[in-house]
């Protein structure tokens, strides 16, 4: 008896414990900081790897320590494979990181949760120069109110070892084709938002489906999509999140063919020997990204953060992340510098809009669906969770 | 002069000790207040708050969790196939890898416990525990590449015209991860349990007319069920709960990456949800285990 009635006490105290654990609350009014003062001293960084390069990965690329010296503000880096892993990150731990590079499937989520604050761009001298196709976009503007700043936009791409994948593919349904010669060693993005590349795929090869944006699927184009997926399943010989994993199999022939970044074929053909690959934004479009630098709604770090946005925008170290990371760097001003900062702003289409009218910016799935219909309700993020784990089984 | 100094503090700690020795309750509670309060606190205090997050819901949208009881995860896992199919296999997993380690296990812990010279059975010994004293995660990334496409197994199978299990759908590969990655645990509580049957037990069935076949299955074995299940204690819960070495070796899933996943969704209490169900498992495991002896053998 007396044990018992221990046991329900210490129930008891879990649930208080639990129950007293903090919770972020969206503010409603809130005061827009009207100066950068001097700095806190640190900042941690919560970002995609390659854009907070400190010297780590190659001596010679390193745009952190140069912050550091100039700011005061010593910066601890951490990277994350997936917008969810981010997300998941910052939820869990609302008051570690100062900032984070946010992608178009997390900022709103960021936004609505109140982990991230309103940015006062006066604050960001670069803000002027950023392109305007992405400014006051959905996933960066609620309501006429700033939640960070752009950084810049890329493609997710096909990727090929050159020497075991003939004729090179220009489609991405090369890697749907459970009978292709290349199933069993096809590399895939481990996330639920990998759902719109089959949408993408879709648009293409079913336009009776009607799909017209691949984050606005209803029922019938959701079960489309996975559908496809699941029959993808078998071909599958791997799923990445680290970029490294990603590498290694490629480099051990483990795959062949997949989904990538810009910057994991550059390092992969910069190896010692090279590993042989090749990438193409297919003709079906793909999904890409657009990324936002926001500020966490609890830092103690306000100045650091500001310093660290207008550093991380500004033309010269914009170009560079661009050219590292292998994508269109989002300051205008980040193409006219060099010769080679242009070559790479011409390759990656940064000024020229119409490359990107087939580039599906990630975005978070809504149930009033993102591409304007009214007469459907579109599958929530939610619903692309659940999908997804069902589709890996 | 020194002693008359130190008396005063001498007849203080003798008191308390006085004290102390008619209190033996108080004593033992002092002595153990440390270790169960950190049993109690750290495990069942997580276990509890594990328990009450499973009952929770979350915000689809922003992940947040919300704190109203329902019992819709478990109806989720419940109704749907998915998560029946994800525990059928883990379970699978768990039995064949706790036979295969028993299968490979015997012949070894049998050698050293009745047949090897005492310098030879250090040397096994030794040999059993090294792996353990590498990393896990070195052990996994090992396999990696002894299984990867260009990997030693594909080397070697390829003058027969095979080809080993790669990292694909297929499972074969990570059952040999698991199996070599748990087979010291299984190795050591046998070996523990032939050494203790005495061999007057083994002479009397021979006595008797028992062939060798016959003094295994009817004296060996039945002596020696509490260590092998002792010892599949680990290998079936250590497989049951792990998420590294599928996650690295197969694209398959198992109980252990549908909670990571959900984690990071995050839909942490869905994620607590399905932390109950090899919870359970092993829980039921454990008491058919107590019947079996295996908590003597340990």
């Amino acid at each position: 008896m007396k044990q018992r009635r221990f046991l329900g006490l210490l129930v008891g105290a879990a649930l208080v414990a639990a129950a007293c654990g903090t919770g972020a609350t969206p503010s409603p009014t809130f005061n827009l900081p009207t100066a950068v003062g001097e700095g806190e001293g640190e900042l941690t960084v919560l970002a995609w790897p390659g854009y907070a390069e400190n010297g780590s990965t190659d001596e010679t690329v390193d745009w952190v320590t140069p912050f550091e010296d100039a700011s005061g503000c010593k910066v601890t880096v951490q990277v994350f494979g997936t917008s969810d892993e981010a997300f998941s990150l910052f939820s869990t731990n609302p008051t570690k990181y100062d900032i984070v590079s946010a992608s178009g499937d997390a900022s709103l989520r960021l936004v609505r949760a109140g982990y991230v604050q309103p940015v006062n761009v006066d604050l960001v001298p670069s803000y002027a120069d950023i392109f305007p196709a992405l400014k006051d976009k959905p996933y960066n503007t609620v309501d006429g109110v700033h939640y960070g700043i752009p950084h810049g936009r890329g493609s997710n791409l096909l990727m090929w070892r050159t020497d075991e994948v003939s004729p090179a593919p220009t489609s991405w349904t090369e890697m749907f084709d459970p009978d292709s010669p290349y199933a069993g060693k096809v590399s895939v993005y481990d996330a639920p938002i990998y759902i719109a590349d089959a949408a993408v795929v879709l648009m293409d090869t079913n336009p009776e489906l009607g799909i017209k944006n691949p984050y606005a699927l209803d029922e019938t184009q959701f079960q489309a999509a996975v559908d496809l997926l699941k029959a993808q399943k078998p071909a599958i010989g791997q799923y990445w999140v680290d970029y490294t994993k990603q590498m290694d199999a490629f480099r051990a022939g483990d795959a062949v063919i997949g989904t990538t970044w810009q910057v994991i074929t550059y390092l992969l053909q910069a190896e010692d020997p090279p590993v042989e690959v090749d990438v193409i934004k297919p003709e079906e479009g793909a999904t890409g990204w657009s990324d936002t630098w926001m500020v966490n709604s609890k830092t103690t770090h306000p100045n650091c953060a500001y310093k660290w946005l207008d550093h991380i925008v500004s033309p010269e170290v914009n170009a560079q992340i661009a050219a590292w990371f292998g994508e269109a760097p989002g300051n205008s001003k980040a193409c006219a510098l060099t010769e080679a900062d242009q070559a790479n702003c011409d390759f990656f289409h940064a000024a020229d809009d119409a490359f990107w009218q087939d580039v599906w910016y990630w975005q978070t799935p809504e149930a009033k669906c993102v591409d304007g219909r009214t007469d459907k309700t579109c599958k929530t993020f939610d619903d692309w969770v659940k999908a997804w784990t069902e589709i890996k089984g | 002069m020194t002693i008359r100094a130190q008396r005063p503090a001498v007849g203080f700690a003798r008191r308390i000790a006085a004290w102390l020795d008619r209190h033996a309750r108080v004593r033992l509670g002092f002595l153990l207040a440390g270790p169960v309060g950190w049993l109690v606190v750290a495990y069942l205090g997580s276990l509890a708050v594990l328990f009450v997050n499973s009952l929770w819901t979350r915000d689809a949208f922003t992940g947040l969790v919300i704190r109203e009881l329902t019992p819709d995860n478990f109806l989720d896992m419940v109704t749907n196939p998915l998560y029946r199919n994800v525990t059928l296999r883990t379970v699978g997993m768990a039995v064949v890898v706790t036979l295969t380690c028993a299968v490979i296990a015997f012949p070894i812990a049998y050698y050293m416990a009745r047949t090897a010279s005492p310098r030879v059975r250090g040397l096994l010994t030794v040999a059993i525990l090294m792996p353990l004293w590498a990393s896990y995660l070195v052990k996994a990334y090992t396999w990696r590449l002894i299984l990867s496409n260009d990997g030693v197994l594909n080397w070697l199978l390829a003058p027969l015209g095979l080809r080993g299990p790669g990292l694909g759908e297929s499972v074969v590969g990570l059952w040999l991860v698991f199996t070599y990655l748990w087979l010291p645990y299984m190795i050591l509580p046998l070996y523990a349990g032939l050494e203790r049957i005495p061999t007057s037990l083994l002479e009397a069935s021979s006595d008797l007319g028992g062939k060798g076949w016959t003094t295994f299955r009817r004296v060996i074995l039945p002596l020696v069920v509490p260590a092998l299940v002792a010892g599949s204690i680990f290998t079936f819960s250590l497989t049951l709960g792990d998420y590294i070495a599928p996650s690295l070796i197969t694209t398959t899933q198992f109980i252990g990456n549908l909670i990571y996943s959900n984690f990071g969704v995050p839909d942490l209490p869905f994620a607590a949800a399905l932390a109950i169900v090899p919870l359970v498992i092993v829980v039921l495991y454990l008491l058919v285990a107590r019947r079996l002896g295996a908590f003597e053998a340990l």
